[in-house]
Protein backbone atom coordinates (compact mmCIF):
# COMPACT_ATOMS: atom_id res chain seq x y z
CA UNK A 1 0.00 0.00 0.00
CA UNK A 2 1.25 3.27 0.74
CA UNK A 3 4.72 3.38 1.30
CA UNK A 4 6.33 6.62 3.54
CA UNK A 5 8.63 8.02 1.11
CA UNK A 6 9.72 11.47 0.73
CA UNK A 7 7.98 12.79 -2.34
CA UNK A 8 11.19 13.80 -3.97
CA UNK A 9 12.42 10.12 -3.66
CA UNK A 10 9.40 9.08 -4.75
CA UNK A 11 9.39 11.47 -8.15
CA UNK A 12 13.06 10.56 -8.47
CA UNK A 13 12.00 6.42 -8.79
CA UNK A 14 9.40 7.32 -10.95
CA UNK A 15 11.67 9.80 -13.58
CA UNK A 16 14.02 6.34 -13.50
CA UNK A 17 11.31 3.77 -14.28
CA UNK A 18 10.04 6.69 -16.54
CA UNK A 19 13.11 6.60 -18.27
CA UNK A 20 13.80 2.78 -18.08
CA UNK A 21 9.84 2.17 -19.64
CA UNK A 22 10.98 4.05 -22.46
CA UNK A 23 13.98 3.57 -23.68
CA UNK A 24 13.02 0.39 -26.14
CA UNK A 25 11.27 3.08 -28.20
CA UNK A 26 13.95 5.53 -27.61
CA UNK A 27 16.46 3.26 -29.35
CA UNK A 28 13.96 2.24 -32.14
CA UNK A 29 13.56 5.64 -33.22
CA UNK A 30 17.19 6.53 -32.98
CA UNK A 31 17.60 3.90 -34.77
CA UNK A 32 15.51 4.19 -37.43
CA UNK A 33 16.62 7.94 -37.89
CA UNK A 34 20.55 6.72 -38.48
CA UNK A 35 19.43 4.18 -41.17
CA UNK A 36 17.39 6.70 -42.95
CA UNK A 37 20.20 9.63 -42.61
CA UNK A 38 22.86 6.75 -43.65
CA UNK A 39 20.67 5.86 -46.90
CA UNK A 40 20.20 9.75 -47.71
CA UNK A 41 23.85 10.78 -47.25
CA UNK A 42 25.63 7.53 -49.41
CA UNK A 43 22.84 6.17 -51.71
CA UNK A 44 23.02 9.64 -53.86
CA UNK A 45 19.15 9.94 -53.83
CA UNK A 46 18.85 13.40 -54.51
CA UNK A 47 17.60 16.17 -51.42
CA UNK A 48 14.69 17.36 -53.22
CA UNK A 49 13.58 13.36 -53.52
CA UNK A 50 14.78 12.36 -49.51
CA UNK A 51 16.18 15.15 -47.95
CA UNK A 52 18.20 13.61 -44.79
CA UNK A 53 17.32 14.41 -40.81
CA UNK A 54 20.31 16.22 -40.54
CA UNK A 55 19.26 18.37 -43.38
CA UNK A 56 15.93 18.61 -42.30
CA UNK A 57 16.69 20.03 -39.23
CA UNK A 58 19.27 22.34 -40.54
CA UNK A 59 16.40 23.73 -42.53
CA UNK A 60 14.10 23.88 -39.63
CA UNK A 61 15.99 25.71 -37.93
CA UNK A 62 17.04 28.08 -40.47
CA UNK A 63 13.26 28.65 -41.18
CA UNK A 64 12.25 28.61 -37.27
CA UNK A 65 10.37 31.96 -37.79
CA UNK A 66 8.10 30.95 -40.49
CA UNK A 67 7.46 27.36 -38.94
CA UNK A 68 6.62 29.18 -35.26
CA UNK A 69 4.71 31.67 -37.63
CA UNK A 70 2.89 28.87 -38.94
CA UNK A 71 2.38 26.71 -35.84
CA UNK A 72 0.77 29.45 -34.00
CA UNK A 73 -2.30 29.27 -36.24
CA UNK A 74 -2.49 26.15 -36.14
CA UNK A 75 -2.61 25.69 -32.26
CA UNK A 76 -5.33 27.84 -32.05
CA UNK A 77 -7.39 25.98 -34.80
CA UNK A 78 -6.72 22.92 -32.75
CA UNK A 79 -7.36 24.10 -29.55
CA UNK A 80 -10.89 26.49 -30.23
CA UNK A 81 -11.78 23.60 -32.54
CA UNK A 82 -11.09 21.13 -29.72
CA UNK A 83 -12.59 23.16 -26.93
CA UNK A 84 -16.01 23.29 -29.14
CA UNK A 85 -15.63 19.92 -29.80
CA UNK A 86 -15.36 19.63 -25.91
CA UNK A 87 -18.17 22.02 -24.80
CA UNK A 88 -21.04 20.43 -27.25
CA UNK A 89 -19.73 16.58 -26.43
CA UNK A 90 -20.35 17.29 -22.65
CA UNK A 91 -23.70 18.98 -23.26
CA UNK A 92 -24.59 16.38 -25.26
CA UNK A 93 -23.89 13.60 -23.35
CA UNK A 94 -25.89 14.94 -20.30
CA UNK A 95 -28.96 15.53 -22.40
CA UNK A 96 -28.89 12.29 -24.13
CA UNK A 97 -28.00 10.86 -20.90
CA UNK A 98 -31.30 12.15 -19.23
CA UNK A 99 -33.10 11.62 -21.89
CA UNK A 100 -31.76 7.78 -23.31
CA UNK A 101 -34.42 7.88 -26.87
CA UNK A 102 -32.82 10.87 -27.47
CA UNK A 103 -29.62 9.20 -27.98
CA UNK A 104 -31.49 6.45 -30.13
CA UNK A 105 -32.29 8.99 -32.65
CA UNK A 106 -29.38 10.37 -32.15
CA UNK A 107 -26.13 8.43 -32.21
CA UNK A 108 -26.81 7.19 -35.73
CA UNK A 109 -26.22 10.86 -37.37
CA UNK A 110 -23.43 11.40 -35.50
CA UNK A 111 -21.70 7.83 -36.82
CA UNK A 112 -22.57 8.99 -40.38
CA UNK A 113 -20.86 12.10 -39.73
CA UNK A 114 -17.75 9.70 -38.76
CA UNK A 115 -17.89 8.29 -41.91
CA UNK A 116 -17.51 11.72 -44.43
CA UNK A 117 -14.51 11.42 -46.00
CA UNK A 118 -11.97 14.63 -44.55
CA UNK A 119 -10.42 14.82 -48.20
CA UNK A 120 -13.52 15.81 -49.27
CA UNK A 121 -15.32 17.42 -46.31
CA UNK A 122 -12.81 20.00 -45.54
CA UNK A 123 -12.28 21.26 -49.20
CA UNK A 124 -16.52 21.60 -48.96
CA UNK A 125 -15.83 23.87 -45.63
CA UNK A 126 -13.31 26.04 -46.44
CA UNK A 127 -15.58 26.62 -49.65
CA UNK A 128 -18.53 27.45 -47.29
CA UNK A 129 -17.22 29.56 -44.44
CA UNK A 130 -13.77 30.53 -45.78
CA UNK A 131 -10.42 31.02 -45.15
CA UNK A 132 -10.63 32.44 -41.79
CA UNK A 133 -10.47 30.39 -38.10
CA UNK A 134 -13.99 29.36 -38.33
CA UNK A 135 -14.02 25.72 -41.32
CA UNK A 136 -10.70 25.05 -39.07
CA UNK A 137 -12.63 25.16 -35.73
CA UNK A 138 -15.60 23.42 -37.22
CA UNK A 139 -13.55 20.99 -38.97
CA UNK A 140 -11.38 19.61 -35.61
CA UNK A 141 -15.05 19.90 -33.75
CA UNK A 142 -15.95 17.33 -36.67
CA UNK A 143 -12.98 14.88 -36.47
CA UNK A 144 -13.50 15.08 -32.48
CA UNK A 145 -17.02 15.86 -31.12
CA UNK A 146 -18.45 11.84 -31.63
CA UNK A 147 -15.57 10.22 -29.85
CA UNK A 148 -15.73 12.25 -26.69
CA UNK A 149 -19.47 11.91 -26.70
CA UNK A 150 -18.80 8.18 -26.90
CA UNK A 151 -16.54 8.25 -24.09
CA UNK A 152 -18.66 10.35 -21.77
CA UNK A 153 -21.73 7.99 -22.48
CA UNK A 154 -19.24 4.74 -22.09
CA UNK A 155 -18.15 6.49 -18.57
CA UNK A 156 -21.90 7.61 -17.41
CA UNK A 157 -22.52 3.86 -17.88
CA UNK A 158 -19.85 2.34 -16.07
CA UNK A 159 -21.18 3.67 -12.81
CA UNK A 160 -21.92 0.36 -10.51
CA UNK A 161 -25.20 0.05 -10.16
CA UNK A 162 -24.74 -0.45 -6.60
CA UNK A 163 -23.62 2.81 -5.78
CA UNK A 164 -26.58 4.10 -7.67
CA UNK A 165 -28.84 1.53 -5.62
CA UNK A 166 -27.46 2.82 -2.51
CA UNK A 167 -27.94 6.78 -3.42
CA UNK A 168 -31.27 5.62 -4.87
CA UNK A 169 -31.76 4.25 -1.10
CA UNK A 170 -31.29 7.98 0.22
CA UNK A 171 -33.37 9.45 -1.66
CA UNK A 172 -30.84 11.51 -4.31
CA UNK A 173 -32.82 12.67 -7.62
CA UNK A 174 -31.67 11.48 -10.43
CA UNK A 175 -29.88 15.23 -11.39
CA UNK A 176 -28.16 14.51 -7.87
CA UNK A 177 -27.03 10.69 -9.22
CA UNK A 178 -25.77 12.25 -11.99
CA UNK A 179 -23.44 14.64 -10.65
CA UNK A 180 -22.21 12.64 -7.94
CA UNK A 181 -21.77 9.56 -9.41
CA UNK A 182 -22.56 9.01 -12.85
CA UNK A 183 -20.49 12.59 -13.77
CA UNK A 184 -17.15 11.51 -11.27
CA UNK A 185 -17.40 7.91 -12.92
CA UNK A 186 -16.55 8.89 -16.46
CA UNK A 187 -13.56 10.54 -15.88
CA UNK A 188 -11.27 7.75 -16.55
CA UNK A 189 -13.40 7.27 -19.70
CA UNK A 190 -13.37 10.86 -20.68
CA UNK A 191 -9.37 10.66 -20.10
CA UNK A 192 -9.27 8.28 -22.42
CA UNK A 193 -11.02 9.62 -24.72
CA UNK A 194 -9.06 13.32 -24.89
CA UNK A 195 -5.81 11.49 -25.07
CA UNK A 196 -7.13 10.14 -28.48
CA UNK A 197 -9.12 12.72 -29.79
CA UNK A 198 -6.73 15.41 -29.04
CA UNK A 199 -4.65 13.64 -31.66
CA UNK A 200 -7.13 13.42 -34.25
CA UNK A 201 -7.83 17.46 -33.22
CA UNK A 202 -4.32 18.41 -34.85
CA UNK A 203 -4.90 16.33 -37.72
CA UNK A 204 -7.84 17.46 -38.64
CA UNK A 205 -6.59 21.05 -38.06
CA UNK A 206 -3.90 20.57 -40.50
CA UNK A 207 -6.22 19.12 -43.20
CA UNK A 208 -8.47 22.21 -42.95
CA UNK A 209 -5.40 24.08 -43.73
CA UNK A 210 -4.44 22.00 -46.26
CA UNK A 211 -7.86 22.50 -48.19
CA UNK A 212 -7.25 26.49 -48.06
CA UNK A 213 -5.71 28.88 -45.46
CA UNK A 214 -4.63 32.33 -45.25
CA UNK A 215 -1.43 30.86 -42.66
CA UNK A 216 -1.00 27.32 -40.77
CA UNK A 217 1.48 24.24 -41.26
CA UNK A 218 -1.00 22.82 -43.18
CA UNK A 219 -0.58 25.25 -45.69
CA UNK A 220 3.08 25.94 -44.92
CA UNK A 221 3.34 21.80 -46.16
CA UNK A 222 1.52 22.44 -49.04
CA UNK A 223 3.54 25.38 -50.61
CA UNK A 224 6.93 23.66 -49.14
CA UNK A 225 5.91 20.59 -51.64
CA UNK A 226 4.92 22.46 -54.37
CA UNK A 227 8.36 24.66 -53.95
CA UNK A 228 10.18 21.00 -53.90
CA UNK A 229 10.91 21.22 -50.70
CA UNK A 230 10.18 17.45 -48.90
CA UNK A 231 12.61 18.95 -46.40
CA UNK A 232 10.74 22.05 -44.98
CA UNK A 233 7.19 19.65 -45.49
CA UNK A 234 9.12 17.14 -42.95
CA UNK A 235 10.44 20.30 -40.92
CA UNK A 236 6.26 21.14 -40.58
CA UNK A 237 5.79 17.65 -40.11
CA UNK A 238 8.10 17.84 -37.00
CA UNK A 239 6.43 20.58 -35.36
CA UNK A 240 2.84 19.16 -36.32
CA UNK A 241 4.15 16.62 -34.30
CA UNK A 242 5.88 18.21 -31.53
CA UNK A 243 2.42 20.12 -31.42
CA UNK A 244 0.88 16.62 -30.67
CA UNK A 245 2.96 15.08 -28.27
CA UNK A 246 2.48 18.57 -25.99
CA UNK A 247 -0.88 18.57 -26.40
CA UNK A 248 -1.11 14.72 -25.17
CA UNK A 249 1.38 15.73 -22.24
CA UNK A 250 -0.66 18.16 -21.45
CA UNK A 251 -4.28 15.84 -21.43
CA UNK A 252 -2.27 13.33 -19.36
CA UNK A 253 -1.10 15.98 -17.08
CA UNK A 254 -4.91 17.37 -16.87
CA UNK A 255 -6.02 13.54 -15.97
CA UNK A 256 -3.35 13.22 -13.04
CA UNK A 257 -4.43 16.83 -11.43
CA UNK A 258 -7.84 15.77 -12.08
CA UNK A 259 -7.86 12.09 -10.64
CA UNK A 260 -5.49 12.34 -7.89
CA UNK A 261 -6.92 9.26 -5.94
CA UNK A 262 -5.56 7.19 -9.03
CA UNK A 263 -2.08 8.71 -8.64
CA UNK A 264 -1.83 7.84 -4.72
CA UNK A 265 -2.91 4.23 -5.00
CA UNK A 266 -0.53 3.06 -8.53
CA UNK A 267 2.73 2.34 -7.75
CA UNK A 268 5.58 3.36 -9.17
CA UNK A 269 5.83 2.77 -12.64
CA UNK A 270 3.05 3.78 -15.49
CA UNK A 271 0.72 1.33 -15.15
CA UNK A 272 -0.79 2.40 -19.51
CA UNK B 1 -46.82 -5.45 22.62
CA UNK B 2 -45.51 -2.38 21.02
CA UNK B 3 -45.91 -1.67 17.74
CA UNK B 4 -43.40 -3.42 15.66
CA UNK B 5 -40.97 -1.28 13.48
CA UNK B 6 -40.82 -3.23 10.37
CA UNK B 7 -44.12 -5.58 9.40
CA UNK B 8 -44.53 -7.66 6.67
CA UNK B 9 -48.00 -9.38 5.81
CA UNK B 10 -48.26 -11.97 3.28
CA UNK B 11 -45.69 -9.93 0.57
CA UNK B 12 -45.32 -10.97 -2.74
CA UNK B 13 -43.72 -10.08 -5.83
CA UNK B 14 -43.15 -11.30 -9.37
CA UNK B 15 -41.14 -10.35 -11.88
CA UNK B 16 -43.26 -11.31 -15.07
CA UNK B 17 -44.11 -14.61 -14.99
CA UNK B 18 -41.31 -15.50 -12.40
CA UNK B 19 -42.79 -15.55 -8.71
CA UNK B 20 -40.05 -14.23 -6.99
CA UNK B 21 -41.15 -13.63 -3.15
CA UNK B 22 -44.30 -15.33 -1.81
CA UNK B 23 -46.38 -14.95 1.10
CA UNK B 24 -43.25 -13.32 3.17
CA UNK B 25 -44.78 -12.49 6.68
CA UNK B 26 -42.19 -10.96 8.90
CA UNK B 27 -41.70 -8.47 11.56
CA UNK B 28 -39.04 -6.46 13.22
CA UNK B 29 -39.41 -5.23 17.04
CA UNK B 30 -37.24 -1.69 17.74
CA UNK B 31 -34.13 -3.24 18.39
CA UNK B 32 -33.71 -5.56 17.02
CA UNK B 33 -31.18 -7.47 15.41
CA UNK B 34 -32.90 -9.88 12.51
CA UNK B 35 -31.38 -12.16 9.81
CA UNK B 36 -32.82 -12.98 6.38
CA UNK B 37 -31.17 -16.32 5.87
CA UNK B 38 -31.56 -18.15 2.05
CA UNK B 39 -29.94 -19.95 -0.58
CA UNK B 40 -28.48 -17.63 -3.19
CA UNK B 41 -30.45 -16.14 -5.55
CA UNK B 42 -33.57 -17.03 -3.29
CA UNK B 43 -34.61 -13.06 -3.62
CA UNK B 44 -33.09 -11.74 -0.25
CA UNK B 45 -32.19 -8.59 -2.59
CA UNK B 46 -35.38 -8.19 -3.67
CA UNK B 47 -36.86 -7.93 -0.71
CA UNK B 48 -34.55 -4.87 0.44
CA UNK B 49 -35.18 -3.54 -3.11
CA UNK B 50 -38.77 -3.35 -1.96
CA UNK B 51 -37.93 -1.98 1.16
CA UNK B 52 -35.54 1.09 -0.27
CA UNK B 53 -38.20 1.72 -2.84
CA UNK B 54 -36.08 0.40 -6.00
CA UNK B 55 -39.37 -1.86 -6.66
CA UNK B 56 -43.09 -2.04 -5.87
CA UNK B 57 -45.40 -4.67 -5.35
CA UNK B 58 -48.92 -4.83 -4.89
CA UNK B 59 -49.06 -8.15 -3.48
CA UNK B 60 -49.34 -8.03 0.31
CA UNK B 61 -48.42 -4.90 3.31
CA UNK B 62 -45.69 -3.58 4.28
CA UNK B 63 -46.06 -1.64 7.68
CA UNK B 64 -43.45 0.61 9.06
CA UNK B 65 -44.22 1.88 12.72
CA UNK B 66 -47.96 0.87 12.13
CA UNK B 67 -47.91 3.40 8.80
CA UNK B 68 -47.81 2.16 5.27
CA UNK B 69 -44.10 1.73 4.02
CA UNK B 70 -45.20 4.50 0.95
CA UNK B 71 -46.33 6.78 3.28
CA UNK B 72 -43.29 6.55 6.36
CA UNK B 73 -40.77 8.25 4.06
CA UNK B 74 -37.23 7.63 4.24
CA UNK B 75 -37.32 5.02 6.78
CA UNK B 76 -34.16 2.91 6.11
CA UNK B 77 -30.36 3.47 5.61
CA UNK B 78 -29.24 0.81 3.30
CA UNK B 79 -25.18 -0.82 3.09
CA UNK B 80 -25.51 -2.54 0.11
CA UNK B 81 -22.91 -5.90 -1.08
CA UNK B 82 -19.23 -4.65 -1.39
CA UNK B 83 -18.82 -1.51 0.76
CA UNK B 84 -19.78 0.61 -2.70
CA UNK B 85 -17.21 3.51 -1.70
CA UNK B 86 -16.82 6.37 -4.39
CA UNK B 87 -12.93 5.81 -5.48
CA UNK B 88 -12.67 9.48 -6.03
CA UNK B 89 -13.85 10.69 -2.58
CA UNK B 90 -11.56 10.45 0.79
CA UNK B 91 -12.87 8.67 3.35
CA UNK B 92 -14.34 11.22 4.94
CA UNK B 93 -16.42 12.71 2.54
CA UNK B 94 -17.57 8.70 1.49
CA UNK B 95 -19.06 8.49 5.09
CA UNK B 96 -20.96 11.65 4.54
CA UNK B 97 -22.78 11.10 1.21
CA UNK B 98 -25.94 10.18 3.38
CA UNK B 99 -26.00 13.38 4.96
CA UNK B 100 -25.15 15.06 1.67
CA UNK B 101 -27.89 13.97 -0.10
CA UNK B 102 -30.19 14.64 2.76
CA UNK B 103 -29.14 18.30 2.04
CA UNK B 104 -26.87 19.14 4.92
CA UNK B 105 -23.80 21.42 4.22
CA UNK B 106 -20.60 19.74 3.64
CA UNK B 107 -18.77 21.33 6.83
CA UNK B 108 -21.38 20.75 8.92
CA UNK B 109 -21.92 16.76 7.59
CA UNK B 110 -17.96 16.43 8.37
CA UNK B 111 -18.31 17.50 11.86
CA UNK B 112 -21.01 15.38 12.74
CA UNK B 113 -18.86 12.15 11.51
CA UNK B 114 -15.34 12.93 11.89
CA UNK B 115 -16.31 11.95 16.24
CA UNK B 116 -16.84 8.40 14.83
CA UNK B 117 -13.88 7.70 13.13
CA UNK B 118 -12.33 6.49 16.05
CA UNK B 119 -15.23 3.86 17.29
CA UNK B 120 -15.34 2.21 13.26
CA UNK B 121 -11.50 2.29 13.69
CA UNK B 122 -10.81 4.51 10.92
CA UNK B 123 -9.14 7.37 12.92
CA UNK B 124 -6.44 8.94 10.82
CA UNK B 125 -7.71 7.41 7.53
CA UNK B 126 -10.27 10.75 7.45
CA UNK B 127 -7.74 11.62 3.82
CA UNK B 128 -7.42 8.54 2.79
CA UNK B 129 -9.00 7.08 -0.69
CA UNK B 130 -10.61 4.22 -0.40
CA UNK B 131 -8.02 2.26 -2.58
CA UNK B 132 -5.67 2.71 0.47
CA UNK B 133 -7.84 0.93 3.09
CA UNK B 134 -7.85 -3.07 3.92
CA UNK B 135 -11.69 -4.29 3.22
CA UNK B 136 -12.29 -4.50 6.70
CA UNK B 137 -11.45 -0.41 6.75
CA UNK B 138 -13.69 -0.24 3.94
CA UNK B 139 -16.56 -2.04 5.06
CA UNK B 140 -16.48 -0.39 8.84
CA UNK B 141 -16.43 2.88 6.49
CA UNK B 142 -19.33 1.63 4.36
CA UNK B 143 -20.84 0.97 7.83
CA UNK B 144 -20.21 4.41 9.40
CA UNK B 145 -21.50 6.18 6.09
CA UNK B 146 -25.06 3.75 7.00
CA UNK B 147 -25.49 4.41 10.32
CA UNK B 148 -24.77 8.50 10.50
CA UNK B 149 -28.31 8.90 8.23
CA UNK B 150 -29.72 8.39 11.57
CA UNK B 151 -32.18 6.23 9.99
CA UNK B 152 -34.68 4.41 12.13
CA UNK B 153 -33.65 1.29 10.69
CA UNK B 154 -30.36 -0.28 8.99
CA UNK B 155 -31.01 -2.65 6.08
CA UNK B 156 -27.23 -4.79 5.49
CA UNK B 157 -27.29 -6.55 2.56
CA UNK B 158 -24.61 -9.29 2.88
CA UNK B 159 -22.03 -6.89 4.09
CA UNK B 160 -19.06 -9.06 4.57
CA UNK B 161 -20.12 -11.19 1.83
CA UNK B 162 -16.34 -9.92 -0.12
CA UNK B 163 -13.98 -10.43 2.61
CA UNK B 164 -11.80 -13.19 3.25
CA UNK B 165 -12.61 -15.76 5.87
CA UNK B 166 -10.59 -14.15 8.98
CA UNK B 167 -11.48 -10.67 8.31
CA UNK B 168 -15.35 -11.59 7.82
CA UNK B 169 -14.99 -13.22 11.63
CA UNK B 170 -13.35 -10.11 13.16
CA UNK B 171 -15.95 -7.57 11.15
CA UNK B 172 -18.65 -10.50 12.39
CA UNK B 173 -17.31 -9.95 16.11
CA UNK B 174 -16.93 -6.02 15.91
CA UNK B 175 -20.44 -5.87 13.99
CA UNK B 176 -21.94 -7.46 17.30
CA UNK B 177 -20.07 -5.05 19.59
CA UNK B 178 -21.06 -1.97 18.11
CA UNK B 179 -24.71 -3.27 18.01
CA UNK B 180 -24.16 -3.87 21.78
CA UNK B 181 -24.03 -0.67 22.15
CA UNK B 182 -26.18 1.04 19.44
CA UNK B 183 -29.01 -1.30 19.53
CA UNK B 184 -29.87 -0.15 15.92
CA UNK B 185 -32.66 -2.22 14.61
CA UNK B 186 -31.16 -3.63 11.80
CA UNK B 187 -32.24 -6.64 9.20
CA UNK B 188 -29.18 -8.24 7.84
CA UNK B 189 -29.53 -10.40 4.59
CA UNK B 190 -26.85 -13.40 4.58
CA UNK B 191 -26.06 -17.07 3.42
CA UNK B 192 -23.76 -16.83 5.84
CA UNK B 193 -25.19 -19.18 8.64
CA UNK B 194 -22.63 -18.66 11.39
CA UNK B 195 -23.11 -15.00 10.83
CA UNK B 196 -26.90 -15.36 11.20
CA UNK B 197 -26.10 -17.11 14.36
CA UNK B 198 -23.39 -15.16 15.64
CA UNK B 199 -25.10 -12.11 14.88
CA UNK B 200 -29.17 -11.87 15.11
CA UNK B 201 -31.62 -11.96 18.11
CA UNK B 202 -34.08 -13.94 14.97
CA UNK B 203 -33.78 -15.53 11.73
CA UNK B 204 -36.26 -15.74 8.99
CA UNK B 205 -35.14 -18.70 6.83
CA UNK B 206 -36.09 -18.56 3.14
CA UNK B 207 -36.87 -21.39 0.59
CA UNK B 208 -35.03 -21.00 -2.70
CA UNK B 209 -37.02 -19.24 -5.18
CA UNK B 210 -40.17 -18.39 -5.22
CA UNK B 211 -38.56 -17.15 -1.36
CA UNK B 212 -40.81 -17.95 1.37
CA UNK B 213 -40.28 -18.07 5.32
CA UNK B 214 -39.60 -21.87 5.81
CA UNK B 215 -38.33 -21.17 9.51
CA UNK B 216 -38.03 -18.51 12.37
CA UNK B 217 -35.58 -19.30 14.60
CA UNK B 218 -35.36 -17.08 18.00
CA UNK B 219 -31.97 -16.88 19.08
CA UNK B 220 -31.82 -16.79 22.91
CA UNK B 221 -27.98 -16.80 23.43
CA UNK B 222 -26.54 -15.05 25.44
CA UNK B 223 -23.94 -11.82 24.33
CA UNK B 224 -20.97 -11.12 23.29
CA UNK B 225 -21.32 -14.48 21.60
CA UNK B 226 -18.87 -17.35 20.51
CA UNK B 227 -16.54 -16.43 23.41
CA UNK B 228 -17.16 -19.20 26.16
CA UNK B 229 -17.14 -22.52 25.65
CA UNK B 230 -20.75 -23.42 26.18
CA UNK B 231 -22.57 -20.91 23.97
CA UNK B 232 -20.04 -21.96 21.27
CA UNK B 233 -21.81 -25.61 21.54
CA UNK B 234 -25.30 -24.05 21.68
CA UNK B 235 -24.60 -21.96 18.56
CA UNK B 236 -23.04 -24.65 16.97
CA UNK B 237 -26.32 -26.91 17.39
CA UNK B 238 -28.35 -24.40 16.48
CA UNK B 239 -26.06 -23.62 13.24
CA UNK B 240 -26.08 -27.12 12.27
CA UNK B 241 -30.04 -27.33 12.38
CA UNK B 242 -30.60 -24.34 10.27
CA UNK B 243 -27.98 -25.94 7.36
CA UNK B 244 -30.50 -29.14 8.16
CA UNK B 245 -32.85 -27.00 6.54
CA UNK B 246 -30.88 -25.09 4.00
CA UNK B 247 -29.99 -28.58 2.56
CA UNK B 248 -32.89 -30.79 3.12
CA UNK B 249 -33.87 -32.52 0.01
CA UNK B 250 -37.59 -31.18 -0.47
CA UNK B 251 -36.36 -27.62 -0.32
CA UNK B 252 -35.38 -28.00 -3.28
CA UNK B 253 -31.73 -26.29 -3.32
CA UNK B 254 -28.86 -28.99 -2.37
CA UNK B 255 -27.37 -30.04 -5.90
CA UNK B 256 -23.90 -31.00 -4.76
CA UNK B 257 -22.39 -27.40 -5.23
CA UNK B 258 -21.48 -25.62 -2.29
CA UNK B 259 -24.45 -22.82 -1.86
CA UNK B 260 -22.09 -21.22 0.58
CA UNK B 261 -19.66 -19.94 -1.87
CA UNK B 262 -22.16 -18.53 -4.62
CA UNK B 263 -21.86 -15.49 -5.57
CA UNK B 264 -24.86 -13.57 -3.92
CA UNK B 265 -26.64 -12.10 -6.99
Amino acid sequence: MSFSQSPSGRLAVQMISHIRHALPAILAVGSLVLIWEGYAQFSGVSPTTLPAPSRVLAQAYQYRQALFDNAIPTLRATLSGFALSLFAAFLLSVIVDFVPRLKRALFPVFIISQTLPLVAIAPLIVLWFGFGLLPKILLVALVTFFPMLVALSKGYEATEPELEQLLASMGAPRWKLFWLARLPSSLPFFFAGLRISITYAVVGAIFAEYAGAAKGLGIYMLNAKNNFRPDLVLAAVLVSAALTLCLFGAAVLAERLAMPWTRRTSSGGASR
Amino acid sequence: MSTPRLKLDQVGYRYGDLSVLENISMTVRPGEFVSILGPSGSGKSTLFRLLTGAITTDIGTTEFDGKLLAKAGRSFAFMPQRDALMPWRKILDNTTLGLEVQGIGRKQARERVSPLFAEFGLAGFEQSYPAELSGGMRQRAALLRTVVQDKPMLLLDEPFGALDALTRAGMQRWLEAMWEKHRWTAMLVTHDVREAVHLSDRIYVLSPRPARVIREIEIDLPRPRGRDAATQARAAAIEADILETLLKPDTGHFDGTSSQEAAAT
